[in-house]
């Protein structure tokens, strides 16, 4: 069964189909990457996954639940987690803080507890620092725990969004650009920490500009241009697909370029 | 454990600011030449807390309120009408007052939170405007614009007078206030409402209902300022409309933004210099008001943030 499918989505602004009818099923455990040229609808339709967006037809499931039109913070309780290309950083809370609130969901709320502070949101909140203090470890940001996460490096946010929704234990998560505007040594880092979080078994569904890494850590490859699915499959399939070398590079240097996409 | 090391631990509590401060407020009385003084100190405790609810709003949350002082409205004419046409003790008014504040705030809070930014600004101005004309007109309760005499506070046989017996009741009410306040910082609800004025949408893609947490934060910033109003009434004995006018609610907000968005101590040191500048500046005669909106100017520009994080970074101490 399919942790994550998406069944004939849709979804227009104005008069431009940004999404058109894609469908697709994402198995369990895999890493499951969309690719397409600019504009070809791949924000967009992480935007309706999760539920940023409502599609004007189609619909998401979630471990066989429909979940359309859920909330953010609803498909975040059933363990849909993302990042953002355009970094959504707690710019005034500390890099730990940050990872902290991706514990969110894990933790018991109160406010009249939370005033008093009670002993037990005291206990909670070493067990939370712990958890958070492991993720931030994972992507190598131990270090700057106690930093204001405004005072980060670029690279550094990148990763502390993932260490972020890798907090909240989601089973699925959804990774937009994370290698965007990375150095190739971050971007092998972040190589390392998306073959990491696969490894434990966390369905990861990426969204990247950087051919290299998809070709590297994808076990699927969903090829998007115009809003409609143009290819998909393994890495070598999407590869060699004419369709997909054509949309990328244009018909006249396909054969030439054909090893560059890889 | 050797007493630097218990030290630094105390040193690094969350609420070690309030035991500095807790040790200034009983010493500051022995610099008090008269009454007055005491009658002032009591008074910036009493817009401490206002400042305090409207902080954890502003400061934490990011969500601006500028209706704030219909909520000491509330609370004002809540322990005056309360004893005087309904026959409730007076310490039974001010907690009901208080209940029908957060009550109000859940039930206006939730269409206005919707709204963000300039569009939130003016619901609540209009909020705010609204309560200030209902305790105006409805004269029969409220003895209209002249306003009414509150009943005294009387604690089992203890009649609450003096302006010293004000200071110790308020200086001990605003150390809980704050000290509920710092609480929060580092709780899930802080850490979410903290989150919130950085991403909503961040917050909310990590399960944060950020709806649900903001009519919460609202509620609570409601009670606080219902509370000072409470206390500003029973200490004046006497209320009029004018406590939840607008330009209260504007001088509310200058006192969290002067002090400091975010910084629970700000909001004294906001609440100190609007309550003892006017006082101390008489001398102006009709340019007061001038000298006063040049003074906030100048902190503003200067101390861009508010006072007390800015003398904080200079200092390197990192929470306040």
């Amino acid at each position: 069964m399919s942790v994550l499918s998406a069944e004939h989505l849709s979804m227009a602004f104005g008069g431009v189909r940004a999404v058109d009818g894609v469908s697709f099923d994402v198995a369990p455990g895999i890493v499951f990457s969309i690719i397409g040229p600019n504009g070809a609808g791949k924000t967009t339709l992480f935007n309706l996954i999760s539920g940023l967006c409502l599609p004007d037809a189609g619909r998401v499931r979630l471990c066989g639940e429909d979940v359309t039109a859920l909330a953010p913070e609803q498909l975040a309780r059933r363990g849909l987690s993302r990042t953002f290309q355009n970094l959504q950083i707690f710019s005034h809370l500390t890099a730990i803080e940050n990872v902290m609130v991706g514990r969110h969901r894990h933790e018991a709320t109160g406010i009249v507890a939370d005033l008093l502070h009670l002993p037990a949101v005291g206990r909670q909140n070493r067990r939370t620092r712990q958890a958070a203090a492991e993720a931030l470890a994972r992507v190598g940001l131990q270090d700057m725990a106690e930093r204001p996460a405004g005072s980060l490096a670029y690279g550094d946010l990148k990763r502390l969004e993932i260490a972020r929704s890798l907090a909240s234990e989601p089973t699925v998560l959804l990774l937009d650009e994370p290698a965007a505007g990375c150095n190739p040594v971050e971007t092998a880092e972040i190589e390392d920490i998306i073959r990491g979080i696969a490894g434990d078994g966390v369905t990861i569904v990426l969204v990247e500009h950087d051919m290299r890494l998809v070709m590297n850590v994808s076990d699927h490859i969903h090829v998007l241009a115009n809003g409609r699915t143009l290819a998909e499959g393994t890495a070598a399939e999407v590869r060699s697909n004419p369709a997909v070398i054509e949309a990328y590079l244009g018909v006249r240097n396909a054969r030439e370029d054909a090893g560059a996409v890889g | 454990m050797s007493v630097p090391v218990l030290f630094g631990r105390l040193r690094r509590h969350r609420l070690f600011p309030l035991i500095l401060l807790a040790a200034m407020i009983v010493l500051l009385p022995l610099l008090f030449p008269s009454a007055y003084y005491y009658r002032v100190a009591a008074l910036v405790f009493i817009f401490a807390i206002a400042a305090i609810g409207l902080n954890l709003l502003m400061g934490f949350a990011g969500q601006v309120s500028l209706g704030h002082a219909g909520f000491m409205g509330v609370g004002a004419y809540a322990v005056a009408i309360g004893p005087t046409h309904l026959g409730i003790p007076p310490l039974v008014s001010f907690v009901l007052g208080a209940m029908l504040s957060g009550l109000v705030a859940f039930v206006v809070g939730r269409p206005i939170l919707r709204l963000r930014g300039h569009y939130l600004a003016v619901a609540t101005l209009g909020f705010g405007v609204l309560l200030a004309i209902v305790f105006t007109n409805e004269a029969a309760w409220t003895g209209g614009p002249d306003g009414m005499t509150v009943p005294r506070l009387t604690l089992l046989a203890w009649s609450l007078r003096s302006a010293d017996a004000w200071y110790w009741v308020l200086a001990v009410s605003f150390l809980v206030s704050a000290a509920l306040a710092l609480n929060l910082i580092d709780s899930p609800t802080g850490r979410a409402l903290r989150a919130i004025h950085d991403s909503e949408i961040a917050a909310r893609v990590l399960g944060i209902d950020v709806a649900q947490k903001k009519l919460m934060i609202f509620v609570v910033s409601a009670v606080y300022a219902s509370i000072a109003g409470s206390y500003l009434a029973l200490m004046n004995g006497y209320i009029t409309p004018d406590v939840s006018d607008f330009l209260r609610s504007m001088e509310l907000v200058a006192m969290v933004a002067l002090g400091g968005m975010g910084s629970v101590i700000g909001s004294l040191v906001g609440s100190a210099v609007l309550v003892i500048l006017p006082q101390s500046l008489t001398f102006f005669h009709d340019y007061e008001q001038v000298v006063l909106g040049l003074v906030v100017m100048g902190v503003m520009i200067f101390l861009r943030g508010g006072i007390v994080p800015s003398l904080a970074a200079a200092l390197g101490v990192r929470r306040t």
